[in-house]
């Protein structure tokens, strides 16, 4: 479904990605992980359209996708859910969720947009009790939910989340995950972007490692569970040192 | 005129400091029109061209800029409406012009409850609260209005929802050129317009606009009225070459103490930029 050659990507005369090379089939959950600053936000936001490529080439569906805006990105299909949950915090919930499928209304697709709010609502019903109120009034969990509404409005062949756990208590993580679960059992491809590497790591098939720009290693998401380095650089668990003791 | 402030602001943040001269624009080229054309047909042309200059200057001014900081905005709408008001004092020269009232003469009126009113204070009365009832129709009904307040929101979220955030602005700009000549065209009838009568009605809509909270319409009228009859008043206490000095000295206490307006939400305020 994605496929990424050689992208080379960053801000200004800063480079932040180095020749990353990926995949995701299509019903995958792909998980990217790494440390603060490793450059995994750039990525998304490459893939987007919301930064320049520098070099390399972004295939979505077989088509270069590189060099296309942001907009026309969301149009083929590729919706990303951005860090920090960007929602459109004046104005109101379901205004927020309309604005999702604004790519949906420019296909004619109009009497589609009603059942899929109604899907949206079903998957988040606390959405649905807030609907009339003002976007920014919510809870982070709330807002996270929110996001995740907005970008399926599109129905997007691929949704990339950008950090979708970042500063939500345990609890409403583990719900935020279980939907991640449930929108790759509906046929969703998910790109994941996580630094809770743990909890992205179990509910993915497959991972990338993303350090300072590079992809140093990647695998089925049990492998990189298990692996050594990994537990020891991202899930705080030295086995080295526990066989040891 | 303050709602004018408030379309371009409400889209992108920005506050145009032009807009002064799209009410002159809007009068002056309805007076030009009028010499050959019917009256609505000359206002319609007029707007219709001073519009054209809204989308023009976006295209050539600020399209090109990648997330300009709010004093560069600033700046380089003051620098337009210089512009502006040099080209036009070219083109038209130094004359006062005006537009016939609409309706009746300079002489008549209307008697409503002991107060003599100029039917084209009912005229300008009548524009504004249609302007204001379409426009929020417009914001909070429409797919299109609710792109540009997304776009106003968060820039980067209304692309990744498929928005097209420069054509946003683009039309951002068309709406208030347009408000602002219709608004040209409705009060030049009473107040006349100059080249150079663009400035002091700016800076009475921005007093208005912030007065009233930034990005609301519906406020803006009601604060436009407040500073009105504050100025009117004034007249008994002060000179009343010293009217304009009341409506900055209103728009630097509102600053100081109550940046969201008196209308303004507390609450909204903090969930916008500035």
């Amino acid at each position: 479904m994605l496929r990424i050659k050689n992208l080379e990507s960053g801000y200004g005369r800063l480079k932040v990605l180095k020749k990353v090379t990926m995949h995701i089939g299509a019903g995958e959950i792909v998980t990217i992980i790494g440390a603060n600053g490793a450059g995994k936000t750039s990525l998304l936001k490459t893939i987007s359209g919301l930064i320049r490529p520098r070099s390399g080439e972004i295939l979505f569906d077989m088509k270069d996708i590189g060099k296309l805006p942001a907009e026309k990105i969301v149009f083929m299909g590729c919706s990303l859910v951005p860090e920090g949950r960007q929602i459109f915090a004046p104005m109101t919930v379901r205004e927020n969720i309309l604005l999702g499928a604004y790519p949906q209304l420019r296909k004619n697709n109009g009497g589609a947009v009603r059942d899929d709010i109604e899907r949206v609502y079903g998957i988040f019903p606390r959405l649905k009790e807030r609907e009339k109120q003002l976007a920014g009034t919510l809870s982070g969990g709330e807002q996270q939910m929110l996001a995740i509404a907005r970008a399926l409005m599109a129905r997007p062949k691929l949704i990339m989340m950008d950090e979708p756990s970042m500063g939500l208590s345990p609890l409403i993580m583990k719900d935020i995950f279980s939907i991640i679960t449930r929108l790759r059992e509906e046929g969703n491809t998910v790109l994941l972007v996580e630094q809770n590497a743990k909890a992205a790591l179990g509910i993915a098939d497959r991972g990338y490692v993303l350090e300072t720009g590079r992809i140093i290693m990647q695998g089925a998401a049990e492998d990189l569970l298990s692996n050594r380095d990994v537990q020891r650089a991202y899930l705080g668990r030295d086995l080295d040192a526990e066989v040891t003791m | 005129m303050a709602i004018g402030f408030n379309i371009i602001y409400n889209t992108t943040g920005i506050i145009n400091f032009a807009q002064g001269e799209f009410v002159m624009l809007g009068g002056m080229t309805a007076v030009t029109f009028h010499q050959f054309l019917p009256l609505p047909l000359a206002i319609l042309c007029g707007v219709a061209v001073t519009m054209i200059v809204g989308a023009v200057i976006e295209i050539l001014f600020i399209r090109w800029l990648h997330k300009p900081s709010v004093l560069r905005m600033i700046i380089i709408t003051i620098g337009i409406s210089i512009l502006i008001r040099e080209i036009s004092l070219h083109v038209w020269g130094e004359s006062v012009r005006a537009l016939p009232y609409f309706t009746g003469t300079s002489v008549t009126s209307y008697q409503l409850g002991g107060v003599y009113l100029s039917p084209q204070v009912l005229w300008v009365i009548g524009v504004s609260a249609l302007a204001v009832a379409a426009l929020s129709a417009f914001f909070n009904l429409t797919m299109l209005g609710r792109q540009m307040r997304a776009c106003s929101a968060n820039r980067d979220a209304a692309r990744l929802c498929g928005v097209n955030a420069g054509n946003m602005v683009t039309l951002s700009f068309m709406l208030s050129a347009a408000i602002g000549a219709i608004g040209g065209a409705v009060i030049c009838p009473i107040t006349y317009v100059h080249y150079d009568g663009g400035t002091p009605l700016a800076i009475k809509g921005f007093t208005v606009a912030i007065l009233g909270g930034l990005g609301n319409s519906m406020a803006a009228v009601g604060a436009g009225m407040i500073l009105g009859i504050l100025e009117s008043f004034s007249i008994w206490v002060l000179p009343a070459a010293y009217k304009e000095v009341i409506s900055i000295s209103i728009l630097l206490i509102i600053l100081f103490l109550k940046p969201s307006g008196i209308f303004g939400s507390a609450e909204a305020a903090r969930l916008k930029d500035f």
